[in-house]
């Protein structure tokens, strides 16, 4: 029995090959269903060019037949930038900013058909865990309106958790892709980095950054990245491999299961990843358990990299050329510090100051460089395990959903460190640039939890295949929130 | 984390804060170094800093113009322009 507001994307194609409904209907119910929500996810709804868009796509359908994603509706998180269409960051300092062009992942989904409904809500410049960060307000979970949905990318997880879009786009720059889809009871990926293009989502730590599906299958995951995956000589960073492969599925895989993740975890989210481990026996892998011994360090050397490179991707925003610019400065530093003062959030200024501080004359070698130093022993310990595993999995998360305002505090009394440690479980594998994903597999107090797979570099098939016969053989991902 | 470095650092990172705000921001600064020094107690003698997670190097294009900058279309979203330049505060009197 299936809810026709949690189609899939392939109940989606399905649907629209058959006729039984159309672009320009889905788009609709989709909208519909995001003007009554009261989850917060979204920062702007494009109705009429969604719904041109949709009457584009039926067009087509009609002339062609459905191929692609022609005819799906979807989101993109507030981080890329759409062509005269606003793009905040859900930042005060671009509240009114329209970008002159499009990122290379808003072009291409809209090549391969994507029907664009709006841009989604997340922490401001993507900083934060919990999507209380936001200028617009936080987003509520679906699961339980109390609740976080985690972020950054908490608008897109609530989104396709809630059934208001299918799949949305998401970046993962510590965990803004993976920890929220746990939270949510959907799937996200966070590819290799430099698999998907960065140019047009909008910086917050250039060498961690990296854009990403969320869906509510790993199904689906594969065919977005497929239409948000490749070479862009516009991104420098931008790999240039060939497009991820879909090889035969192979059994006898080596799961590794690093011994140093199971601290802090609450036990009866251990529990659903070991029968998560499980499962991949009965499906004729081997587990097996490895060390990864410089994961204690991770959470400090990321705060020090993805600090460090914030300050200085920020310092663009100077009320000069875009963004928020103050009333009346009595001269031009005046200008730049009350146009940033007032333009960033306290998470924002605290990220700024950290990465200041740690770039400074006398910390730089202290803090910058030996985090870099510590990054490099963590991704050896990642290459060391693959030597001899195929992938690694862990929790996704060290909780689920938590209450919104137990970790921030409007007034700011709370101690940020708290939520940091929230990504401890993914900011390695971000430090390693490698690919990983999150997927359902348990509930636990009407909660969903999620585990977590990494993959080598560009190790994604593997990734996705095993994320899909995990999918086969249980229903975590099926359960969705009473709404 | 004394007052002196607070003002040195936002000076550095171009912001200003309020009294009260400025206060908080020292106490949560304490928190977050006190995390990072985490990191000190690791023995990384002899490892090269990691810049890139791929050890990827900058490629290089060929040296040809291929994009205009179309100065009009970039300007729209400038909060003041005039005749085409940016307008900032008076910087020589």
């Amino acid at each position: 029995m299936t809810d026709a507001r949690f189609a899939t994307i392939a109940d989606i194609r399905t649907a629209l090959r058959s006729r039984t409904t159309s672009a320009v209907e889905l788009a609709r119910e989709h909208l519909d269903r995001i003007a009554r929500s009261e989850l917060n996810s979204f920062v702007t709804v494009c109705e009429d060019d969604a719904l041109a868009a949709a009457r584009e796509a039926d067009k087509q359908i009609a002339r062609e037949g459905q191929s692609g994603l022609l005819g799906v509706p979807i989101a993109h998180k507030d981080v890329f930038c759409t062509a005269g269409g606003r793009t905040t960051c859900a930042s005060r300092m671009l509240a009114e900013f329209v970008p002159p062009y499009d990122a290379t992942v808003v072009t291409k989904l809209r090549d391969s058909g994507a029907i664009m409904l709006g841009k989604t809500n997340m922490d401001e410049f993507a900083m934060g865990s919990s999507n209380e960060n936001s200028y617009f307000g936080p987003v509520s979970n679906p699961w339980d309106a109390t609740r976080v949905p985690g972020g950054s990318s908490g608008g897109s997880a609530a989104a396709v958790a809630a059934g208001l879009v299918p799949a949305a786009t998401a970046t993962d720059t510590g965990g803004s892709i993976r920890q929220p889809a746990a939270l949510c009871g959907i799937s996200g990926l966070k590819p290799t980095y430099g698999r998907v293009s960065r140019y047009g989502m909008v910086a917050f730590a250039s060498s961690l950054d990296q854009g990403g599906p969320m869906a509510r299958t790993a199904l689906d995951l594969r065919l977005l990245l497929r239409h948000m995956e490749g070479h862009d000589p516009l991104d420098s960073t931008s790999a240039d491999v060939g497009p991820t492969p879909r090889e035969a599925d192979r059994v006898g895989l080596r799961i590794g299961i690093p011994r140093e993740y199971g601290r802090d975890l609450d036990a009866r989210l251990g529990a659903t990843v070991d029968e998560a481990a499980a499962v991949f026996e009965g499906l004729g892998h081997e587990r097996v358990e490895i060390s990864l011994p410089h994961t204690a360090y991770a959470t400090a050397a990321y705060y020090v990299v993805a600090s460090a490179e914030a300050s200085t991707n920020l310092s663009r925003y100077d009320g000069v050329r875009y963004g928020h610019r103050t009333e009346s400065p009595a001269d031009l530093d005046d200008l730049y510090a009350r146009s940033r003062s007032e333009g960033f959030g306290a998470e924002v200024k605290r990220r700024i100051l950290t990465g200041t501080y740690a770039l400074s004359i006398g910390y730089y070698d202290a803090y910058y460089r030996k985090a870099q130093r510590l990054r490099r022993l963590v991704r050896r310990d990642f290459l060391d395990a693959f030597a001899a595993i195929d992938l690694i999995l862990t929790p996704s998360t060290p909780s689920t959903a938590f209450e919104k305002g137990a970790l921030v505090a409007p007034d700011e009394t709370k101690d940020p460190t708290v939520m940091y440690e929230q990504d401890v479980y993914t900011v390695p594998a971000s430090l390693a640039g490698l690919p990983a994903l999150s997927i359902p597999c348990g509930i636990v107090d009407c909660l969903p939890v999620g585990m977590q797979l990494i993959a080598p570099h560009f190790g994604e098939d593997r990734l996705l295949a095993l994320a899909e016969s995990f999918q086969r053989a249980t229903d975590w991902h099926r359960r969705t929130p009473a709404l | 984390m004394d007052a002196d470095l607070i003002d040195k650092l936002m000076r550095l990172a171009a912001l200003r804060l309020e009294a009260r705000e400025r206060e908080l921001l020292k106490d949560n600064l304490v928190k977050i170094v006190h995390l990072i020094d985490a990191m000190q107690s690791a023995d990384t003698d002899g490892v090269e800093p990691l810049d890139h997670p791929l050890d990827g190097v900058q490629p290089l294009r060929p040296d040809r113009v291929t994009e205009a900058i179309d100065r009009d279309r970039f300007q729209q979203v400038a909060p003041e322009v005039r005749d085409g330049l940016y307008l900032v505060p008076r910087v020589v009197e």
